[in-house]
């Protein structure tokens, strides 16, 4: 994860953006219709502020453009020191998880025309992680408790000289939790972790499913015995926030839902 | 570490001095994990919510059938009635049971959601031991109201007794 940032005592923080609101919706940019939008940016520099505020910035975005093109339009031409972090772009890294609109989204897959842009579109950092700068987050508690459930294969014996091997059925079993791209737009979703950042929260119980229900994997019981602390399986209230969160369509509460029942019948 | 927003260290600018910049967490102080929990403790709550939900379903809806449908519905209940329902042991067994899973599932649901958001761990415990010792006092009063009923009070008015009182010497306990 790279963190776009600069440093750069620049810019009068977003006020000068007169020249770029002079077309107006109706016109077009190669065939392309633009549309006019105001980001509202929660911003937060911690070396000035004693709390974080609202900055609007009035745009003039293309109608196929998404939130982080609008996030790079405010940063290379309006206030070089608006702090994100993005690296492919394209929803895979799952660097840019953002609160927009009030809802856990990747920047690079809202487009803007999604989100009622007659009205301001709210971005600010995820929720339940400290924040540094900006929209950047402190993603430290969050790694700490994907790293608790050891999300790598554990087995026993001797390596095999060739792959192993698993059939598709077995594949199929856990296929929906590999899509996880640890964006954290699910736990940071979370009301209990929101409340108790000791919880190890969606993403985390997801990591550890991915390996309980994978056949060529032994460490099962480790993971569980992890999962069945306090803070583990057991705080979800089954609220469905990180199912809706979701930017891969991973279906997290059914995830924490099998291991809370493979952990209650290997223990009843 | 459940701050979206770094706590402000007091220096909010007053005038004529330098606004002090904010405490900020990390990284001085790194992100720490309170000891796990080597105990069933909190899958055991999460199955005993499920299976005293269910039961207390069955209990709570037969209770009401049984006060406000049957018979002459709302109107019978009094003492009168209230006493012969409970000199019969299925019925005592039927009150306990529906006493004691209500207090600890309401219990357990109020634990939950003091741990959920009482934040600080002071706040959190005397929460919960204001909560326990409410559930506590409730069960003990209740199992010992439903055991030691006297239906039949001493000098009491025969129209307001239960009638089986009529059967034995008057005003003598059944025990």
């Amino acid at each position: 994860m790279s963190t776009v940032t600069s440093e750069s005592p620049g810019a009068s923080a977003g006020t000068n953006a007169a020249d770029e609101s002079t077309s107006s919706s109706g016109s077009s940019m190669g065939g392309v219709p633009t549309i006019d939008v105001t980001l509202r940016v929660r911003r937060f520099n911690g070396e000035v502020d004693d709390e974080p505020h609202w900055e609007d910035y009035p745009l003039t975005m293309l109608g196929t453009d998404r939130v982080l093109d609008a996030l790079h339009k405010i940063k290379w031409t309006i206030d070089g020191t608006l702090t994100f972090r993005r690296s492919c772009a394209h929803g895979v890294c799952g660097s840019d998880a953002m609160r927009i609109n009030g809802r856990n989204r990747l920047a690079c897959k809202a487009l803007l025309r999604d989100l009622e842009p007659s009205r301001p579109i709210t971005v600010e950092a995820i929720k339940g992680l400290p924040v540094e700068k900006d929209l950047v987050v402190d993603m430290e508690p969050f790694f700490q408790s994907y790293r608790e459930v050891m999300p790598f294969l554990i087995t026993s014996g001797h390596e095999p000289t060739k792959e192993r091997i698993q059939s598709q059925e077995d594949r199929e079993r856990f296929d929906d939790t590999t899509k996880c791209i640890l964006c954290a737009a699910c736990t940071s979703s979370c009301p209990v972790f929101w409340t108790d950042g000791q919880y190890f929260g969606p993403a985390a119980i997801v990591n550890a499913h991915r390996f309980i229900f994978d056949s060529r994997d032994e460490g099962s019981d480790v993971r569980l015995e992890v999962l069945n602390d306090r803070e583990g399986v057991w705080r979800c209230r089954t609220t469905f926030n990180c199912t809706e969160a979701c930017p891969r369509g991973i279906e997290v509460t059914k995830a924490i839902a099998e291991v809370k029942q493979a952990l209650l019948t290997r223990k009843i | 570490m459940t701050t979206t927003v770094p706590a402000p260290s007091g220096g909010a600018s007053t005038p004529g001095t330098v606004p002090q910049s904010p405490a900020i967490s990390h990284p001085r102080s790194p992100y720490v994990r309170n000891k796990p929990t080597r105990s069933n403790y909190e899958m055991y709550a999460w199955v005993f919510m499920r299976l005293s939900g269910t039961l207390l379903v069955v209990l709570i809806f037969g209770h009401l059938f049984v006060n406000l449908m049957l018979g002459e519905g709302i109107e019978q209940v009094d003492f009168g009635f209230v006493a012969g329902k409970w000199a019969s042991p299925f019925w005592q067994v039927w009150d306990l049971a529906m006493l004691w899973l209500a207090m600890l599932h309401g219990t357990n649901g109020v634990r939950t959601i003091i741990n959920d958001y009482a934040t600080k761990t002071a706040v959190r415990l005397w929460l919960k031991g204001f909560t326990y010792a409410a559930c506590v006092f409730t069960i003990v009063l209740g199992t010992l109201v439903i055991f030691t009923f006297d239906p039949c009070p001493a000098g009491a008015d025969p129209a307001l007794v239960p009638a089986m009182c009529a059967t034995t010497s008057a005003g003598t306990p059944l025990g």
